[in-house]
């Protein structure tokens, strides 16, 4: 798409005023390939080679005529819509994906003409180590990696210790599947990042910075380092920084892909070239972290809201979120919502107003069930917490937790007891294997499971898998072994009639576990269509103009097809 | 490992003559001349084992026994430490891959949306189980962990090719799809 459009505005002779920017996801992802048109933030969605060149004469009427009120070609038939007043934007605020779209992350120029560097020129002209530690910690800035720990704290604990060397670190490993703000925070604004850490390290005293990536987001390594490249050049890293004696430079560090190196002490570890194994606290992290140093590990996240917190004030940020937690927090929406994407809200909206008003609520003609936040460290919610407002906090009592802000939506196609053993079976793999209620406890959770979604589950199981559950998380060693066991209990409290039919009835009410499906036709509902017969890959269903389809269970493979193209729910 | 052969030089020839000889089958003089280069630029760095180790397994794709065991002499380290360390991370492979690497991600968001039955597809379609690798070298397959894009769920990557919104249907269709992008690209 690009390509077209400059090669098109080239020939129009437009090539040198106007000028296009590749930039990260900028408004919903099913409205893609889209495109924002600046000043003005007008927003082209759904760009085909069809109503490409009608954009492209749209862009010229706009550059031409700057002051026209009329933006839209007189040909479109529907207006343009303003970046605001989309839907999915216009209940959103925001801080850390500001710069998403606006900017060239490749640029430093751009960063810098919009307020870039400017926190940290301020912090090393005007501000003492002590206050921005204090700003940070007066502004209630908690941690975006899950904890929801003060970051002014860890800073000061950091600070405190007067040892050389001293590290910081980021945490870019995003383990949580299903969650993507940090990759798209440090895919189009790397600079922000940057800016916090040096801040950081300016704060803590720190003089090395660490950013940990996964090796799944070989984009993400690939802008930081360009970023790292220009803010060293401009002698905004290394050594004597603006002029200030202050020394800080930042390294890469790609991960091998282990869920548990986003556990900060496993982390140090793998940066040091071993197994990424957790170890007992205490001594933290800011007495003994990377190489047995001093360090300050945040969240890709947190480091992106600092460089604002400094520019704008504490009080600024206080006035944002609830009392306990201040700011703002990007949540990635998926699963069945019509919009999917990343959303940045003020903390303490609500489920209803982040599923049904900015993610314009559920897709097709399918019932909302349940929504699962926080990974495999977190839980389902239901209907009935659609209310709660989410903070750090507020979600813990009801099983469930925000952790780095992954919000899967789940609709009547979702079996509740498949996704309990979708995240038991992903803890399992990445369990590190050092502590025995994780790595044997869970293992047997698994078997329970994998036992009741085949249909071979005793009633007994359920009273079994909560006692598993509840010590697993009373004695593992580390928080995935201390958690995993959430994604179960919680849909245990809000689903158990689920497991009971699975385990009573032998049936999964969501069609989803395949050995509990009878393939039984129903002939009150069924239509006679005989759209199942045509689809069934295995020559399985006879069926007969005008007569009930009949299903050859010998044959059937089991493999859902007819189940998934009848209109009517024929088939169970 | 090299301080025990440290007073017998004759073994410790014969020994480095043999993991040679060992890797010569599997790779080119090229890849392990290449190897060479990089344990020499990392192996005074303290903590560099894992960076070494990705890579090696750019330069030779896959990080068999005898390949890890010619790492850990050359960096000094033991085998097993190597060794923990390659099948701890799901980064590292043990065995040969194919020329196109399918991954099908089986993170939250694409598994609500019936991944799953994507890899069946493909796994039918192409005769080989997840992990494994078509008889042709072609193509090997593998469930991985949240491809960050999960907007576009159920997503599926060939190479460095995302493909998003799968149908799960029509999971082989991707496969057609590739061949005709990879032979735009040449
Ligand atoms: C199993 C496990 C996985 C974690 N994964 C991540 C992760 O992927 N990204 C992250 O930022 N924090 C992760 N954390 C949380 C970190 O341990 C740490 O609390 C956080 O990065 C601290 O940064 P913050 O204070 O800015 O949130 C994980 C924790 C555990 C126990
Ligand atoms: S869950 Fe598949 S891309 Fe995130």
């Amino acid at each position: 798409m690009k390509r077209l459009l400059s090669e098109a505005l080239a020939e129009l002779g437009y090539g040198g005023r106007i000028s296009l920017v590749e930039t990260d996801c900028l408004v919903s992802c099913r409205q893609g390939p889209s495109m924002m048109f600046l000043p003005g933030g007008k927003v082209y969605q759904i760009l085909t080679t069809e109503n490409f060149t009608q954009i492209v004469g749209d862009l010229i009427h706009k550059t031409e005529h700057p002051s026209s009120p009329l933006f839209n070609a007189p040909q479109t038939e529907e207006e343009i819509p303003d970046i605001e007043d989309i839907d999915f934007f216009r209940q959103q605020q925001l801080i850390v994906l500001r710069n998403r779209g606006h900017i060239d992350a490749e640029s430093i120029e751009e960063y810098i003409a919009h307020d870039g560097y400017g926190a940290l020129h301020a912090a090393l002209t005007t501000l003492t180590p002590e206050a921005v530690i204090e700003t940070i910690k007066d502004s209630g800035l908690r941690g975006r990696g899950g904890a929801g720990f003060p970051t002014g704290l860890k800073w000061e604990e950091t600070a405190k210790y007067d040892r050389h060397t001293k590290y910081v670190i980021c945490n870019g490993d995003e383990g949580d599947p299903g969650a993507f703000m940090d990759r798209s925070i440090m895919e189009s604004d790397p600079h922000a990042v940057i800016e916090g850490m040096i801040i950081c390290g300016y704060a803590t005293g720190s003089t090395e910075g660490y950013i940990y990536v996964r090796a799944e987001y070989p984009l993400a390594i690939t802008m930081l380092q360009k970023a790292i490249d220009t803010a060293r050049d401009r002698g905004l890293l290394g050594r004597n920084i603006m002029g200030s004696e202050f020394d800080f430079d930042i390294h890469i560090y790609p991960g091998a892909g282990a869920f548990v190196c986003g556990e900060s002490t496993a982390l140090m570890f793998s940066i040091q070239g071993k197994r990424g194994m957790p170890r007992i606290k205490p001594p933290r992290s800011s007495e003994a972290g990377l190489w047995g140093q001093p360090t300050c590990l945040n969240n890709v996240e947190t480091f992106a809201n600092i460089p604002r917190i400094i520019l704008n004030g504490a009080d600024w940020f206080k006035a944002i979120g609830t009392e306990d937690s201040t700011g703002t927090k990007v949540f990635s929406l998926t699963g069945a919502v019509k919009n999917v994407g990343l959303v940045e809200v003020p903390m303490g909206t609500d489920l209803k107003t982040l599923i049904f008003d900015i993610g314009g609520g559920i897709r097709g003609n399918g019932k909302f069930k349940a929504v699962q936040l926080g990974g495999p460290s977190g839980g389902c919610l239901t209907e009935q917490h659609l209310n709660i407002p989410v903070t750090f906090d507020s979600l813990q009592s009801e099983g469930a937790m925000m952790g780095s802000g992954g919000v899967v939506v789940m609709d009547d196609t979702n079996c509740m007891v498949d996704v309990a053993r979708f995240f038991t079976q992903f803890c399992v793999d990445e369990s590190c294997g050092k502590c025995v209620p994780c790595r044997t406890g869970l293992t047997v959770m698994l078997e329970i499971l994998d036992r009741i979604v085949t249909g071979e589950g005793k009633p007994e199981d359920l009273e079994e898998l909560e006692y598993l559950a509840n010590h697993i998380a009373a004695t593992s060693h580390c928080g995935l072994g201390q958690a995993a066991p959430n994604p179960v209990l919680s849909t245990l409290r809000y689903f158990r009639h689920e497991y009971e039919a699975h385990i009573v009835e032998k049936r999964c009410p969501a069609l989803v576990c395949t050995n509990l499906i009878r393939f039984d036709i129903d002939e009150n509902a069924c239509k006679r269509c005989g759209l199942c017969a045509r689809v069934c890959p295995a020559d399985a269903i006879v069926w007969e103009k005008k007569a009930l389809p009949v299903l050859i269970k010998d044959k059937c493979i089991r493999c859902k097809s007819c189940i998934r193209v009848c209109k009517f729910g024929a088939i169970s | 490992m090299n301080h025990m052969n440290g007073n017998c030089p004759k073994l410790y020839e014969e020994r480095g003559y043999a993991m040679k000889h060992e890797l010569l089958m599997e790779f080119t003089d090229k890849q392990i001349e290449q190897v060479d280069e990089l344990i020499r630029k990392y192996r005074t760095i303290p903590g560099s084992l894992l960076v070494v180790l990705e890579e090696v397994q750019k330069v030779c794709t896959y990080l068999p026994m005898c390949l890890q065991r010619y790492v850990a002499e050359n960096m000094n380290i033991s085998p097993s430490t190597v060794h923990g360390v390659v099948t701890f991370y799901s980064y590292f492979s043990t065995v040969p891959k194919g020329r196109r690497v399918i991954k099908v991600c089986s993170g939250t968001a694409c598994y609500v949306k019936r991944s799953q039955d994507i890899t069946n597809s493909l796994q039918q379609h192409l005769h080989i189980k997840d992990g494994e690798v078509t008889e042709d070298g072609e193509y090997s397959l593998e469930e991985v962990r949240c491809l960050g894009a999960c907007g576009l769920a159920p997503v599926v990557m060939i190479g460095a090719d995302t493909f998003g919104l799968v149908d799960p249907e029509k999971a082989e269709e991707i496969l057609l799809k590739d061949k005709v992008e990879e032979s735009h690209v040449g």
